[in-house]
């Protein structure tokens, strides 16, 4: 039962965010109208597709030090999911945007951020597939792994600046915090980005469980041939 | 220590590169051959580019002619002797001298490119000075990003693929705020206005230098 208290406090804010995200009490605002409501399934994306990518940095900087397999498997699956996460926050984002800017993709300096953080973590996925040894394959990915993210945050602090955004709080738009966002929005805005963390993360965790049991099924099968 | 054994290497580098004449002549025939390439697409006999388009291109050809260049950083010495060299210095004493060595390659391509560059597509630029600085912590932030990936993609089968598709990414950050400063330097703008971004600048190089330090080793042990 211990350590699998945040599983079910998972279950218990994804309920709440869909539940709440979906017939709670919305400001009625010009143009983006119901559309506010995909605050709750957007914007969480974004900060589960950083913190998850941010865990997988740890865990490569672990597998640096420590030259252990598991470290490297829970990295690769950690960005596997965070790529998911970055998919499915375009695709929010560019039906937000159709509806309320009027184009799918509008040239917004954070949705070519978001794309060029995916082209980063595309990049990964071929050089690990470029590398047959497994010690190695992990090192050099763990390598490219940490050098990225830290490109990638620069990335999205200064794209914003250096263009205009049409994103509340940048380009001289008003943030969320300050009118829109009201009291009721954010006792269901900072839950979502919580349980949407925690999703990917159980996500991920189940990936990386069952990599390492084939990792040992095939170990031991081979040393079963070799028996023979 | 390591200042000499960075010293050491970089003097080694030069010293082949200077026998050997492959790598600059190849590298200035490959840039005068883009420039050219670009002046005859845009056939444009006695105008001149919009300034924009001069920037970006200019920049954008830097950028190619970086990835070619750094590309082959950890590729193009023999084997043996690849292992005799190494062997006797330390990783961080190597990547610092493939960087400061790098530097210099591509600051000497990056002005005898911008002549060219400039000879076939005019020189719109008002702020000299501001435009050098910038095209300095250009190449010193190539070296510094490209030569790491460059080490990886070597120790991942060396194609140059791979290391256009790991460093396009990487890098674009840097190439903005290039951009940006270049522009403002063309423009003559008051220095105060590039101040941020030069600082910015300076950041980013710092950052992808150190990463370089430190991760070095790891790719280089393997």
């Amino acid at each position: 039962m211990k350590g699998k208290w945040w599983k079910y406090l998972c279950i218990v804010l994804i309920f709440y965010t869909l539940i709440m995200g979906l017939l709670g009490k919305v400001p009625r605002l010009a143009i983006v109208n119901e559309g506010i409501r995909n605050l709750y399934f957007h914007v969480p994306m974004w900060f589960g597709m950083i913190l998850i990518l941010l865990m997988s940095v740890i865990y490569s900087i672990r597998y640096l030090r420590s030259g252990n397999m598991v470290d490297d498997i829970w990295a690769a699956e950690s960005t596997q999911v965070g790529m998911i996460m970055g998919i499915l926050g375009i695709i929010t984002g560019m039906m937000w945007a159709q509806y309320t800017w009027g184009t799918y993709w509008h040239g917004d300096p954070k949705q070519n951020g978001a794309a060029i953080g995916l082209l980063i973590y595309f990049a990964y996925s071929i050089l690990r597939g470029a590398i047959q040894d497994e010690q190695q394959r992990g090192r050099i990915s763990a390598v490219y792994n940490i050098f990225a993210y830290a490109c990638l945050i620069p990335l999205l602090f200064i794209l914003p600046r250096l263009t205009d955004s049409m994103h509340p709080g940048s380009g001289g738009n008003p943030g969320f915090n300050t009118y829109d966002l009201d009291r009721n929005m954010r006792l269901v805005f900072y839950p979502s980005i919580i349980a949407w963390t925690l999703l990917g993360w159980w996500i991920v965790s189940l990936r990386a469980r069952l990599r390492i049991v084939e990792e040992h099924l095939q170990e031991e099968k081979l040393e079963e041939t070799f028996a023979d | 220590m390591i200042f000499q054994e960075i010293l050491q290497l970089v003097r080694k580098d030069i010293q082949l590169e200077l026998r050997e004449r492959y790598a600059i002549n190849s590298l200035l025939l490959y840039i005068s051959s883009t420039i050219f390439i670009c002046y005859l697409s845009f056939s444009l006999s006695g105008q001149n580019l919009p300034q924009p388009t001069w920037n970006t291109l200019f920049w954008i050809i830097m950028l190619f002619s970086s990835i070619h260049t750094i590309s082959k950083s950890f590729g193009n010495e023999q084997l043996s002797r690849f292992y005799y060299y190494y062997y006797l210095s330390s990783p961080e004493a190597i990547i610092l001298a493939k960087i400061i060595y790098n530097t210099i390659l591509l600051s000497l391509i990056a002005l005898m490119g911008l002549g060219l560059y400039s000879l076939v597509l005019g020189y719109p630029v008002q702020d000299h000075a501001l435009f050098l600085l910038n095209l300095v912590l250009g190449t010193l932030g190539f070296s510094g990003t490209l030569t790491l990936i460059s080490g990886i993609s070597a120790k991942a089968g060396n194609n140059m693929t791979l290391m256009s598709i790991l460093s396009f990414p990487i890098i674009i950050p840097m190439l903005l705020m290039l951009i940006r400063v270049s522009k403002q330097a063309m423009d003559g703008l008051d220095r105060s206005v590039s101040w941020d971004e030069l600082l910015n600048l300076m950041g980013l190089n710092f950052i992808v230098i150190a990463l370089s330090y430190l991760l070095f080793p790891y790719i280089w042990r393997s």
